[in-house]
């Protein structure tokens, strides 16, 4: 396409934080009339590239150029002022204020130097009229469904400039037919010229609605595709770092696999707000992987496990006896342990020692009135940082002082100390150095060796290649797919990952 | 918020603004009707009149903190700013100074230390029940480097407003009421009808988004307590034309009433609802028990306890209606 038709066109963009590079030179074009999406793993630089571009951060690097002139956004509204709108995954409106106002709030109609009510109640009317949505606008926000409000979020950001629309995530919290809904007025946008960028995690959701798709893949730019010609496994396999032809050919690593342990738990139809229906068994003495793109259900299960999501129906069964998974505290006492995906929020207490920070989850399954002694916990602590290798001065250290890799080990030990049956591990690798992880994974099989069950979730494809027995695929919030011994093979996780067993045979031809 | 909307088009569901507001009215209505049958020359409009008389600058200060309540903030110094402003008045005007250069100066004084406390939970993010805590004890405490005695005032302006008052029948209503009054129809405007008005409740709706939307949030939030330093401390003067005297320990507590007011009148402490109306009736409302108190020979103290029980009555008559809206929007 010719050039003169870009809109948005940014290159050379770097954005670096103190800990991080989130954006090392990349770029990203976006044309009139087209819906462009931008796919990446967490951690892959989208919500960063989407901040430079509304203002939210600024970058260090590069050049954005609108509509052939550079730009340089300091704020939201500054993008706002040249034409850049965006909606945001939470309804970033105020729930308090009535429709109308949420549409006009900051630019409202005066008459004789007073806000005019009339003609913004008139006006808003019509506007949502456009988007076929006849709704009392004088009613706060807060009184219509989330799909509403977030209509309502679209017409504000379509009249406030009607040139570039970045939807962030914007269908996480609709239904199937509110999805449709939206997809209808960004088409109907597209129509007018408008530029969408569209950013999700659900591929189904992509191939339906968009031309052209941008992938990121840690901070650097893969490239940018039409839709119609990326088949769906390269796509997932340019977004997790793998090129599908590259890896069929790679002769298929074998693991031993082992005797399955006794059956341990069970789970029947389990479903949350973000899983549906999920069977799953979990042997003794396995390393059982859980694997999927960002938001398929793979966190979800685990958080249902673990107790912390509510199970809507479905039924839990630990060692041959029904258990309602009501709480953490009940999970816990049914043996079982979990590090979460995100370590510094939900993992560690910065603040306490790393013996403290150890003993939390064993005094929590012990009660609060049957204090751990103190020399109790000093064995323990000690015991532990030999086993798993923590390095650290002493056991009073403070955690927050450690390395990431080392902050893991201790979580690691938190949970072993329980003596659990089931150990959950989210994410336990990342953002750590590349020894420690290696050391991490081996301690995993270790644990699984020694007669643990162990459920390993990673987006490192590799990593679950090494550590897991079975896995277990998941796809848009549901089990895809179930892969035991030699069935494992990133081929095959990536093809259900993707879409299930006809894109498979579509990437078989593409090869 | 669209309690007295322009338009008013099918409002089946009332808001929950409409009903604290209805209720608080309807209370108030049935208080007056209550006492007027059971006390002699209570049902006069005498009685109205003395309430205002009695709690106009209690009603300034009310719509003072609710601008910061409609931000989702808390002001707790205004009571100390009224005492300062009446002390430091009294005493400027023992001195000698012209009136209106006193009350100019309190004036700038207290909105300079309500800029003071916005800065400090706007730019600092301090909690504001702790920065406006630090303005509670500054002010008090500046009181008593004032003086630590009741200072009277005898200034001819201030004996004029103290005294001048409209007349109708037996019933007497003070100038100084209009001053307030007057402030409540401002304060009204500006929250209906202004932009700034408007990004105090979106502030309070939800303060993520009204950045996102680009609205000035660290300038509104700032400006919401210099606005109720400036009501506090013309409170402080109507309380000064009311008494004619400063004392540094007057009005300990009294930011809990105007709180409550609010409350009473509709407000919600999370912000994002309520009106300057609702406080002025709940002011009112305050008032009228006060009164009835006085009649019936009871401590004082019963007026908080009457107030007490009103307040959980509200407080979970807005949960339920909130809890009554999420249910509905679910289904």
């Amino acid at each position: 396409m010719s050039k003169e038709n870009a809109l948005v066109q940014m290159s050379h963009i770097s954005k670096r934080f103190p800990a991080v590079i989130a954006l090392n030179d990349v770029q990203f074009e976006l044309k009139r009339g087209e819906i462009h999406a931008l796919l990446g793993e967490n951690g892959a630089g989208k919500s960063t590239l989407i901040k430079v571009l509304t203002g939210v951060e600024i970058r260090d690097e590069g050049t954005v150029l609108m509509e052939g002139k550079e730009i340089f956004p300091h704020s939201p509204l500054e993008a706002q002022e040249v034409g850049i709108s965006t909606v945001y995954q939470e309804v970033n409106l105020c729930p308090n204020l009535s429709v109308a106002e949420n549409i006009y709030i900051g630019r409202e109609p005066r008459k004789a130097g007073h806000i005019d009510w009339k003609t913004i109640n008139k006006n808003a009317a019509e506007l949502l009229a456009r988007f076929d949505m006849n709704i009392d606008v004088t009613k706060t926000l807060d009184s219509y469904s989330v799909a509403v409000q977030q209509m309502v979020a679209i017409a504000r950001a379509v009249d406030i400039s009607a040139k570039v629309l970045i939807l962030d995530e914007p269908t996480s919290s609709l239904t199937a037919i509110e999805v449709q809904k939206l997809f209808d007025i960004m088409r109907r946008l597209r129509g007018e010229g408008m530029g969408i960028i569209f950013v999700t995690h659900f591929l189904d959701q992509v191939y339906e609605v968009s031309d052209t798709i941008t992938v990121l893949r840690n901070g650097e730019y893969v490239g940018t595709y039409a839709a119609a010609d990326l088949p769906r496994v390269e796509l997932v396999g340019k977004m997790i770092g793998k090129d599908y032809a590259e890896l069929d050919k790679s002769a298929k690593e074998n693991r031993a696999s082992k005797e399955a342990g006794e059956l341990w738990m069970s789970v029947r139809g389990a479903s949350t707000t973000g899983i549906a229906d999920v069977d799953l068994d979990i042997h003794k003495g396995e390393v059982l992987g859980f694997s999927g793109l960002l938001g398929s259900g793979r966190s979800e299960t685990a958080r249902l496990l673990f107790g912390i999501d509510h199970m809507e129906k479905g039924d839990v069964t630990i060692a041959g006896k029904k258990v309602e998974l009501k709480g953490t505290l009940t999970a816990i006492r049914s043996g079982i342990a979990f590090c979460p995906e995100n370590r510094k929020t939900e993992g560690i207490i910065g603040d306490l020692s790393i013996r403290e920070n150890i003993m939390l989850a064993l005094q929590t399954k012990r009660g609060l009135f049957r204090k751990l002694s103190r020399s109790e916990a000093e064995k323990l602590a000690d015991e532990y940082i030999k086993k798993l290798e923590i390095k650290t001065p002493s056991q009073d250290q403070l955690i927050k002082n450690l390395s990431g890799g080392n902050q893991q080990k201790v979580i690691l030990a938190r949970w072993l100390a329980t003596n659990p049956d089931l150990l959950m591990l989210d994410e336990p690798t990342r953002g750590i150095d590349i020894g420690t992880k290696a050391e991490i994974q081996k301690i995993v099989v270790q644990l699984a060796d020694e007669g643990m069950a162990v459920v390993f979730i990673s987006s490192e494809i590799d990593e679950m290649l090494r550590c897991c027995g079975r896995m277990v695929v998941l796809r848009d919030k549901k089990r895809a797919a179930e892969l035991t011994g030699n069935e494992i093979s990133e081929a095959t996780i990536m093809q259900y990952i993707a879409g299930g067993v006809e894109n498979a045979k579509q990437a078989e031809e593409v090869n | 918020m669209s309690t007295l909307s322009v338009e008013k088009k099918n409002n089946k569901k009332l808001s929950i603004t409409n009903i604290s507001l209805l209720i608080t009215i309807a209370l108030l209505v049935l208080t007056f009707v209550v006492g007027s049958l059971r006390y002699d020359k209570f049902g006069s409009l005498s009685t109205i009149f003395n309430v205002f008389n009695d709690n106009a600058y209690l009603m300034v200060v009310a719509v003072g903190v609710n601008f910061v309540l409609l931000t989702g903030g808390i002001d707790i110094s205004v009571a100390s700013t009224v005492a300062f402003t009446s002390v430091l008045t009294a005493f400027l005007l023992r001195a000698g100074w012209n009136p209106v250069l006193a009350i100019a100066l309190v004036l700038i004084i207290s909105m300079a230390v309500g800029a003071g406390m916005g800065v400090l939970i706007q730019c600092f993010k301090v909690q504001p029940f702790i920065a406006t805590l630090a303005g509670q004890f500054l002010l008090r405490g500046m009181c008593t480097v004032i003086t630590i005695d009741s200072i009277p005032i005898t200034d001819d302006f201030f004996m004029f407003m103290a005294l001048k008052k409209l007349t109708i029948g037996k019933a007497k209503l003070y100038y100084y009421v209009l001053v307030a009054l007057a402030i409540i129809a401002i304060a009204y405007y500006v929250l209906k009808f202004t932009k700034f008005g408007r990004n105090v409740y979106a502030i309070g709706g939800n303060e993520q988004s009204a950045l996102l939307m680009g609205l000035p949030v660290a300038r509104t939030k700032i400006l919401v307590y210099v606005i109720s330093s400036f009501c506090a401390s013309l409170g402080g003067l109507l309380f000064s034309f009311y008494t004619l005297a400063g004392y540094p320990l007057q009005n300990m507590g009294m930011e809990m009433d105007a709180i409550s007011s609010c409350v009473i009148g509709g407000t919600l402490l999370t912000g994002g609802v309520g009106n300057v109306i609702g406080s002025a009736f709940g002011v009112l409302i305050q008032g009228l028990i006060q009164t009835i108190v006085t009649y019936e020979n009871l401590n004082t103290w019963w007026t908080k306890v009457t107030i007490a029980a009103l307040l959980c009555i509200f407080i979970v008559i807005q949960r339920l209606l909130a809890i009554r809206a999420e249910k509905m929007k679910a289904k």
